[in-house]
């Protein structure tokens, strides 16, 4: 790779990155912020199972949003560093 | 075999464990004493990542905080935990990838600046001081309760271990035993827990027993708690009070407050890759997970437990409340602590347990003869005195002692190593001894962890009036201060040395302003703590997030009017940036 390939490599691995995060951000925006606080009361008038659906993600669901967050951006961020030969393993 | 016998033995062979773990796993080096050699497997680092986290604020007090403020509590769930989120996708890798020791090393050479690393330092110390004093207190307050010592004795015993492991063990030390810790206080929650979920509804698993059905009947758990509570006068337990802003600001600090924990932070140094260190994340929040997702059934199953316990028959008849001679055994061991308290106003000896703050409600209190809130409860005492309200086995209640010691320690631990890392290694070899050997280095660590374990105990046996109010606002410090300061070195090349110390300083002081000026810590409080007087309608310990909101604003203006940073630290960002070859953590 020259210098410049290997720059324009750098920079698109940056790119791809930053997308992978701003996906992820907006979901865990979402999930707590929209979901938990925002909108609460609205979703509230629903109910799965015995809970409020505002208050379900606000005590149980935003916690399992951001881990299967975590987990996906674990799996997408290796496939990213490996796309760009850029894995340290 | 008596119940205190039994605490005995189960605490006591807890810290046998922890300080074999100790001896065997000795640093030998500054390499290892800060950041355990660099070679902790991330699902061990995930481990000790939670214990870590978790303090006795989190196993002691959070459920029970949840069960009298319902809804309002889900600050505390959502905030510490997505918190992680930012961590993981924000700051772990990268400043893995840079691999130093400490937090402040990160700020002082991405800014190019021994102030902005002082300054940073500053930060830390004030962060962690204030968490550490209330964990040694947390000891305390368990020591004394189950093991029927004087808190004392108890703060001297539990100082001594964490002497033993932080001072000689260092990061490697604390690492392993923080293994342990975890392994401990995740049982000692989740099997009371499990228990008292089969009782009230027959499913045995408390993240689905808090959407199921109590047993026996067709109602749900929470309608049959906010029936319940709202009978008595209270609001309903899924509704909250604080206002949608103040909720919002109060996640925002907790959530950003703990991606800046430099504690939590310096746990990510310890992994061998950049990968790891993204996975160590996931393995983190997955075991804190465990106990946040339990903590609200917890909360919602205590205070229907409660409620029945003291209303066991309908409201406004005389025999509907519990006759205060026939209260259970746990009322009276608890009475004789403090935390739980009866006054007979109505002088009819039975409790009644209900809002008087509620106008409304008070009417028809008073119609019954009810004359005010007979019952105090104090909201730490919750999750201790669980088992004992389920009349579980013994051995329960022990596990349950030695699960909040596992708590406290461990977190106090972290936090002691931090502080000692700032001073023998940010201060002393990166500021004003830069000569200083290895061995000395490592003796300025293990004197400065032992200094700080003293003035913890002591603050801890003695703690001014302010320590409790600012352990939460710790948070909003480290919010305010250090994350914004990590995230732009990162994310940002044109960010500079004046930009980020002026944001640093900023934040900080905004922040401890606003708090000062409601709280009135050393000071009398400048203006009444109520949401008519905060700013745009957020409370002190949210305020953090919008201090956050300042450092940022402040730092980029400062940067855009200042000269660009030397290609020198365009070079260090573009390095962060990228996985491939991160090698172990090094000094300089």
């Amino acid at each position: 790779m020259t210098p410049e390939e290997h720059d324009a490599n750098t920079r698109a691995y940056w790119r791809a990155n930053l997308r992978l995060v701003g996906r992820c951000l907006a979901i865990w925006f979402v999930a707590s912020y929209g979901f938990g606080i925002l909108l609460v009361d609205v979703l509230d008038r629903v109910r799965i199972g015995g809970f409020p659906l505002g208050f379900f993600f606000a005590q149980q669901g935003s916690i399992w949003i951001f881990l299967a967050l975590i987990a996906y951006y674990v799996r997408a961020m290796a496939r990213i560093d490996r796309d760009h030969d850029l894995h340290d393993d | 075999m008596s119940l205190q016998l039994l605490t005995y033995l189960v605490v006591g062979a807890t810290f046998v464990l922890y300080v074999a773990i100790a001896v065997r796993t000795r640093a030998g080096s500054t390499g290892e004493f800060y950041v355990a050699g660099g070679g902790v497997h991330p699902v061990a680092n995930g481990m000790a990542t939670a214990a870590d986290w978790m303090s006795a604020a989190s196993f002691i007090s959070m459920a029970g905080l949840i069960a009298f403020l319902g809804y309002d509590g889900s600050v505390y769930l959502m905030g510490w935990t997505g918190g992680y989120v930012l961590l993981a996708l924000l700051l772990a890798p990268y400043l893995r990838k840079f691999g130093r020791f400490t937090v402040p090393g990160f700020i002082g050479e991405r800014y190019y600046s021994g102030i902005a690393r002082v300054v940073a330092v500053i930060c830390l110390i004030f962060v962690s001081f204030t968490y550490v004093a209330g964990q040694m207190r947390g000891v305390g307050i368990v020591f004394s309760r189950f093991l029927e010592v004087d808190v004392t004795t108890g703060l001297l015993v539990g100082m001594a271990v964490v002497f033993v492991y932080a001072v000689l063990g260092g990061m490697k030390g604390i690492t392993y035993t923080q293994v342990a810790q975890y392994c401990v206080l995740i049982a000692a929650y989740t099997v009371p827990a499990v228990f008292i979920a089969f009782q009230v509804t027959g499913n045995p698993i408390p993240q689905l027993a808090f959407g199921d059905t109590i047993a026996g009947t067709d109602t749900p758990l929470l309608a049959r708690l906010d029936q319940v509570v709202t009978d008595l006068g209270f609001r309903a337990y899924t509704d909250g009070s604080k206002s949608t802003v103040d909720v919002f600001f109060i996640t925002a600090a907790l959530m950003v407050g703990t991606a800046g924990l430099p504690h939590v932070i310096v746990r990510f140094f310890t992994v061998p890759k950049v990968a790891d260190a993204r996975r160590s994340a996931f393995w983190a929040l997955l075991f804190i997970a465990a106990l946040y997702t339990t903590a609200p059934a917890v909360g919602a199953l205590a205070r229907l437990n409660l409620v029945e316990t003291m209303q066991p028959g309908p409201v406004g008849a005389p025999e509907g409340n519990l006759a205060y001679e026939a209260r259970p055994e746990w009322f009276r061991t608890w009475e004789e602590t403090g935390l739980i308290a009866y006054s007979d106003r109505n002088g009819d000896g039975r409790i009644q347990y209900y809002d008087d703050s509620n106008a409304a409600f008070a009417e028809r209190a008073r119609a019954w003869g009810w004359r005010g809130n007979e019952l105090e409860v104090d909201r730490d005492i919750l999750v201790l005195a669980n088992p004992e309200i389920a009349r579980l086995p013994d051995w329960v209640v022990a596990l349950v002692a030695a699960g909040g010691i596992a708590a406290a320690l461990s977190t106090a631990a972290g936090l002691l190593l931090v502080i000692s890392a700032a001073i023998s290694h940010d201060l002393l070899k990166a500021t004003f001894l830069p000569r200083i050997s290895e061995r000395a280095e490592l003796l300025a660590g293990r004197v400065s962890a032992a200094l700080a374990v003293c003035l913890a105990g002591y603050l801890g046996y003695d703690p001014p009036g302010f320590v409790a109010q600012v352990v939460a606002f710790a948070f909003g410090l480290a919010a305010a201060s250090l994350f914004p300061a990590i995230l732009m070195g990162i994310f940002s090349f044109r960010v500079n040395r004046e930009g980020a110390v002026a944001g640093m300083l900023t934040g900080l002081l905004f922040t401890l302003g606003y708090i000062l000026w409601f709280k009135g810590i050393f000071v009398e409080p400048m203006a009444e703590n109520v949401p008519e007087n905060w700013l745009f309608g957020i409370s002190p310990e949210g305020i953090g997030a919008f201090g956050m909101l300042l450092n940022f604003a402040v730092a980029f203006a400062v940067s855009a009017v200042t000269p660009a940073p030397p290609a020198a630290v365009r070079e260090l960002v573009e390095r962060i940036r990228v996985p491939r070859g991160a090698g172990g953590a090094v000094g300089h």
